[in-house]
């Protein structure tokens, strides 16, 4: 195969309802990088019902094209047509790179249309570079997490990877910007598709802690379940989540869903509190690449505190509640 | 109903350790299991023939070591399994273990009995990319549906199954027709102990055994290190998070929590936070 003519990046973004995930901003922010390095247009693809403001908000974010298919069949993410449509894109766009959120949708889309091309898939990245032979230098974790290992496809293009939310940073919208937005019309016929989506249960939605930006997280230190109620508190008046420890899983005060580590969730929050944790390795595998950490346990050499950037040194049940209306007032709340 | 059940053998990666002084991976020791998002999957096919009568074949690409991660299968109640071993597969990457698990699944359908539904797990322990399911269901051109927490129904006259994905932000509800793959998570079920008599039968049980030679139409251009497109060109230990920790002090617990406000309204944080 002739590849020559693939030349730019194309950041396939996801939304839900009109609204987009964090993890496709992140991605075209970071691409931009990489298009400046390649020298090449960054583009992306826009793919929903009514979702024409998210066409020009990736422009404001970064893109120089946006592809925009926009149809009501396509309100719902369902594979088949949203594969068929991402395909005629890059047939049409050619692009050298292929990036989206590794997402459970992101990896569902990634998986069909990297096998329709053929291509090469690299799952989950936490960073990405390019080379002066103009190679995807895809890096993510594995043997949970205890290695990074740098993933190339240097045969087939476009190149494609799914890429962590949390890792890199959105660029703030610029409202000057300027691109071009090419409209794209559903491939498809609807009877072709069989897969209907009948109801969205979000009540259903359990913690979500790869996509929180603040996580507050108890261990064994809480003695129970009612305490999580205050980390609870203190995770509202910042915007997070509650997180957990295996132990406090274990012993059934919290939801497997909130366990943070090895056996948990990995997890890349821009604040993370960690509250009577000690820091066991198989924890701050977990946690580690948290921007901010902030370890609240009474004794000074656990080794939660060598991963911190502040401690303190004392009883949770006096600290956290104390924390929580100071984090209320500060912010006026 | 025929329910086929695709497995994967992997080291126990929890297990893995880093040798601090060589930074490579010790294997030594590591247990291989069945990956255990894969003894879900087999739990809800399992489960099916419990309810509604099936037949449950399971599958694996792998080396013949795998065979002992087929008979635990069988042991929970599987009725065959099929391993694909050949040393042309070695170095697969998703791409290329798709296209021979789709043959194997092809093959499967052909010589006993039309397939209906697929099960795949959420990922493996190993490689852990959760690309072979889509891979599989777009090659054998099935429907798939990700990520299911649940199965509500499966009717066989009109040919459906509606389930319950799970998704970041909620649950999803959705139907589609069969033949479907789906991948499975561990919430979907409780996998079953093996019995007695599967036990039993299992310990006889010898799994059938396909090469490339049993796949007469395989293009070998597509299998193994040769067909697969992603090369690992490094791997690394990173560096441990190394901070300079602050350790707040204060006289009451009041102004300490302060400085510690104080601090964090020092960083980036409110600002990217929009607090
Ligand atoms: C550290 C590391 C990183 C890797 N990164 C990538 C990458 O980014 N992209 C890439 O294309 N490859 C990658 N590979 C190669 C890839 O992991 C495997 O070799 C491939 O054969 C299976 O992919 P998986 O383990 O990710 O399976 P997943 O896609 O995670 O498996 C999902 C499900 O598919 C089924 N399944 C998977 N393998 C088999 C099998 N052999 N037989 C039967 N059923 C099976 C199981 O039901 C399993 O639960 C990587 C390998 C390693 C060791
Ligand atoms: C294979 C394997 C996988 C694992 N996976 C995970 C995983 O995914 N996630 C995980 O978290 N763990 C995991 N673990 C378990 C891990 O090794 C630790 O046992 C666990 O993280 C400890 O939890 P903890 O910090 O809550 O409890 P502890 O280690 O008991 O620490 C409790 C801490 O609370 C402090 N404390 C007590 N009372 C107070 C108080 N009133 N005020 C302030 N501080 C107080 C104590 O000083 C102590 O430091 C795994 C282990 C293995 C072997």
């Amino acid at each position: 195969m002739d590849f020559s003519a693939y030349r730019g990046i194309l950041i396939v973004v996801e939304q839900r309802a009109g609204t987009a995930k964090n993890v496709s901003w992140q991605l075209l922010g970071e691409a931009q990088r990489l298009a400046q390095k390649l020298d090449a247009p960054l583009m992306a693809l826009v793919i929903g019902h009514e979702v024409e403001p998210l066409a020009r908000e990736a422009i404001e974010r970064g893109a120089d094209r946006v592809y925009l298919c926009d149809a009501k069949e396509l309100k719902d993410y369902r594979t088949r047509p949203y594969s068929r449509v991402c395909l005629h894109v890059i047939e049409q766009a050619k692009p050298e790179i292929v990036l989206m959120g590794a997402t459970y949708t992101g990896r569902d889309l990634a998986g069909a249309i990297a096998t329709h091309l053929p291509t090469g898939l690299t799952a989950d990245c936490t960073q990405l570079d390019v080379d002066e032979n103009r190679l995807l230098l895809a890096s993510r974790p594995a043997f949970s997490e205890k290695m990074l290992a740098t993933i190339l496809c240097k045969q087939y293009k476009p190149q494609m990877a799914t890429a962590r939310a949390g890792v890199f940073m959105a660029l703030p919208r610029d409202p000057s910007r300027s691109g071009e937005i090419v409209r794209i019309s559903p491939q498809m016929n609807p009877d072709e598709i069989a897969t209907e989506v009948l109801d969205f249960l979000r009540e259903m939605g359990r913690v979500n802690l790869e996509d929180a930006e603040v996580i507050v997280a108890g261990g064994r230190g809480l003695g129970g379940p009612a305490p999580f109620a205050l980390l609870k508190d203190l995770a509202d008046a910042l915007g997070g989540v509650v997180g957990a420890s295996r132990v406090a899983v274990e012993a059934g005060w919290i939801d497997h869903d909130h366990q943070v580590g090895q056996t948990g969730t990995t997890v890349r929050p821009k604040l993370y509190i960690a509250v009577g944790i000690s820091g066991a390795v198989q924890h701050l595998v977990g946690m580690q690449h948290s921007d901010v950490i902030v370890a609240i346990n009474k004794d000074p050499d656990a080794p939660i505190f060598r991963v911190a950037n502040f401690g303190i040194v004392g009883d949770l049940f006096e600290i956290v509640p104390a924390l929580t209306k100071t984090v209320i007032a500060r912010r006026g709340l | 109903m025929h329910i086929v059940v695709c497995i994967k053998q992997v080291p126990d990666s929890r297990e893995i350790r880093i040798d601090p002084v060589t930074n490579t991976l010790v294997r030594q020791g590591v247990p291989a299991i069945v990956n255990f998002y894969d003894l879900h999957g087999l739990e809800e096919a399992l489960r099916l023939k419990d309810e509604m009568g099936a037949r449950v074949t399971v599958v694996s690409m792998g080396p013949p070591s795998a065979e002992k991660a087929l008979k635990q299968c069988i042991a929970m109640g599987a009725d065959e399994a099929v391993l694909v071993s050949d040393r042309g597969f070695a170095g697969a990457d998703t791409l290329a273990t798709s296209y021979v698990v789709a043959l194997t699944i092809k093959k499967v359908a052909q010589e006993m009995e039309p397939v209906d539904m697929v099960f795949c797990g959420k990922q493996t322990l190993d490689g852990d990319t959760g690309q072979v399911g889509p891979g599989v269901a777009c090659r054998l051109d099935y429907d798939q549906l990700t990520y299911v927490e649940k199965v509500l129904d499966v009717d066989p006259v009109a040919r459906t199954v509606t389930v319950h994905r799970h998704l970041e932000d909620g649950v999803e509800v959705v139907r589609t027709k069969l033949p479907v793959l789906m991948t499975a998570l561990t919430n979907l079920n409780k996998p079953r102990r093996a019995s007695l008599p599967g036990v039993l039968r299992a310990a006889k049980y010898k799994p059938i055994v396909w090469t490339t030679n049993d796949f007469p139409d395989i293009d070998r251009a597509k299998i193994g290190l040769r067909g697969s497109p992603t090369i690992v060109s490094k791997t690394w230990v990173p560096e441990p998070r190394t901070v300079n920790t602050e350790m707040i002090e204060a006289p009451d617990v009041r102004e300490t929590v302060a400085v510690l406000v104080e601090k964090l309204w020092n960083t980036e944080l409110p600002a990217r936070l929009g607090w």
